[in-house]
């Protein structure tokens, strides 16, 4: 117990670090995501022939491979970021694309018909996207971001390679210093409480929406 | 009175309605007949401004207007679906009011008041904080009919209205048809169901496909 609160305070910081990539980068790359899924419905092809090479770069290369070619290859054409700048631009272009799939999905989802409908009554394009359109995505979209959410809380823990101390650089620190397992027990709690977090609240997002199907 | 000259529409070279006249006066019931694939709902979609036509003009009590760009709130063309196309998110009550609040700026008290009334007249009373999930087939035409009158529509369009109702409701929507017109309702109906047709209509368009 005491060696527990010994090391506790580090991997709280480590929390800190993984928090704090999680939370800027959902607040940045949802609304991104619903921008970019729109851009993909578009009927402007050059657009759209833009966003899927993005999406598939994004997809197709590991997370991993994204922020070393951030953080150690950008600055040779000049682009230079701080560690964790770096880390959260590649978390941000990263994320973007997954959610970006996943609205564009929603959106293929909503039958033209709800569109005419929209188009007799008079409803402006805005009007229609925001009363109609979008409501519906959010409860279609909804199951998938929330897995997206929980990827990202564990993704996290990536950023160790270029040098960032999160959550599981805290516990593996402790646990090649002191040589015991007890320091990684501990990041595996944390991490299903942060998760747990996250499913309780992805629940209740759902709940509110089922008042109508 | 809506007046159709020479309306023709091409898809791809092929063409679906070649030079279409047609005049429906205020009041009265024009239905549309033909089999499958003649064209009734590409008809109906040009005059309600879903669809652009290759050649024509559509002239609205006189006035020449193009249904597609028009944004006159004075000569509003409403449309009931086929499969109605309620918006499943909102109430029956949000359903009927979204448009005259957002579009013709009415208070949502008024738009609301006028929409209890219209629900209530077609029987839809009890019905209005419901969502269009709970409503059955009938009902939920029926707030798509509601939907459409609450803006002041100058002409009314149904498409296939009977479809896919079972025989005692298709006599229920016919009266509706019938009661509107008695208020004074300009209505055309796209069916291809003919004793229903018969029964409405003042007038009947015949529509065969083009080889």
């Amino acid at each position: 117990m005491h060696y527990v609160e010994q090391i506790l305070p580090s991997l709280i910081s480590g929390t800190g670090m993984t928090l704090s990539i999680f939370f800027w980068t959902i607040i940045i790359s949802i609304p991104l995501g619903i921008l970019v899924g729109l851009g993909m419905t578009t009927k402007f092809k050059p657009l759209t022939w833009l966003i899927n090479v993005y999406v598939w770069l994004m997809r197709g290369t590991p997370l991993l491979l994204q922020l070393i070619f951030v953080f150690y290859g950008l600055p040779i054409v000049g682009i230079v970021f701080l560690r964790y700048d770096a880390a959260l631009f590649a978390f941000i272009l990263n994320y973007t694309a997954y959610f970006a799939e996943i609205f564009r999905g929603g959106l293929q989802a909503i039958p033209v018909g709800q569109y005419e409908s929209a188009r007799v009554l008079r409803l402006t394009n805005w009007q229609t996207l925001r009363r109609i359109v979008i409501p519906q995505v959010v409860k279609i979209v909804l199951p998938s971001i929330g897995n997206e959410v929980i990827n990202l809380v564990k993704d996290s823990s990536l950023v160790y390679v270029i040098g960032l101390g999160d959550l599981l650089r805290a516990g593996n620190v402790a646990m090649a210093r002191d040589v015991t397992l007890l320091p990684m027990l501990l990041v595996g709690v944390i991490y299903l409480l942060l998760t747990a977090v996250c499913t309780l609240v992805l629940k209740r997002l759902e709940k509110h929406y089922s008042y109508w199907r | 009175m809506l007046e159709l000259k020479g309306i023709t529409k091409k898809f791809g070279g092929k063409t679906i309605l070649d030079d279409v006249n047609l005049t429906v006066e205020n009041g009265q019931i024009l239905t549309i007949v033909g089999p499958s694939g003649a064209g009734k709902t590409t008809l109906l979609r040009c005059i309600s401004g879903l669809a652009t036509v290759d050649a024509g003009t559509f002239l609205l009590d006189g006035e020449a207007f193009d249904p597609a760009t028009n944004r006159n709130n004075d000569a509003v063309i409403g449309v009931v679906f086929q499969d109605f196309q309620l918006f499943p998110n909102l109430t029956v009550l949000q359903n009927v009011t979204l448009a005259p609040t957002m579009v013709l700026k009415k208070s949502a008290a008024e738009a609301e008041k006028e929409a209890r009334q219209l629900l209530h007249q077609l029987n839809l009373e009890g019905k209005a904080d419901l969502f269009p999930y709970e409503l059955s087939g009938g009902q939920k035409q029926r707030v798509a009919i509601v939907r459409a009158l609450a803006m002041h529509p100058k002409l009314l369009c149904y498409d296939e209205p009977t479809s896919a109702l079972d025989p005692d409701l298709r006599r229920e929507v016919e009266q509706i048809i019938l009661d509107l017109k008695q208020e004074g309702m300009t209505q055309i109906v796209v069916t291809h169901d003919m004793p229903f047709a018969e029964s409405i209509a003042d007038q009947m368009l015949r529509v065969e496909p083009k080889s």
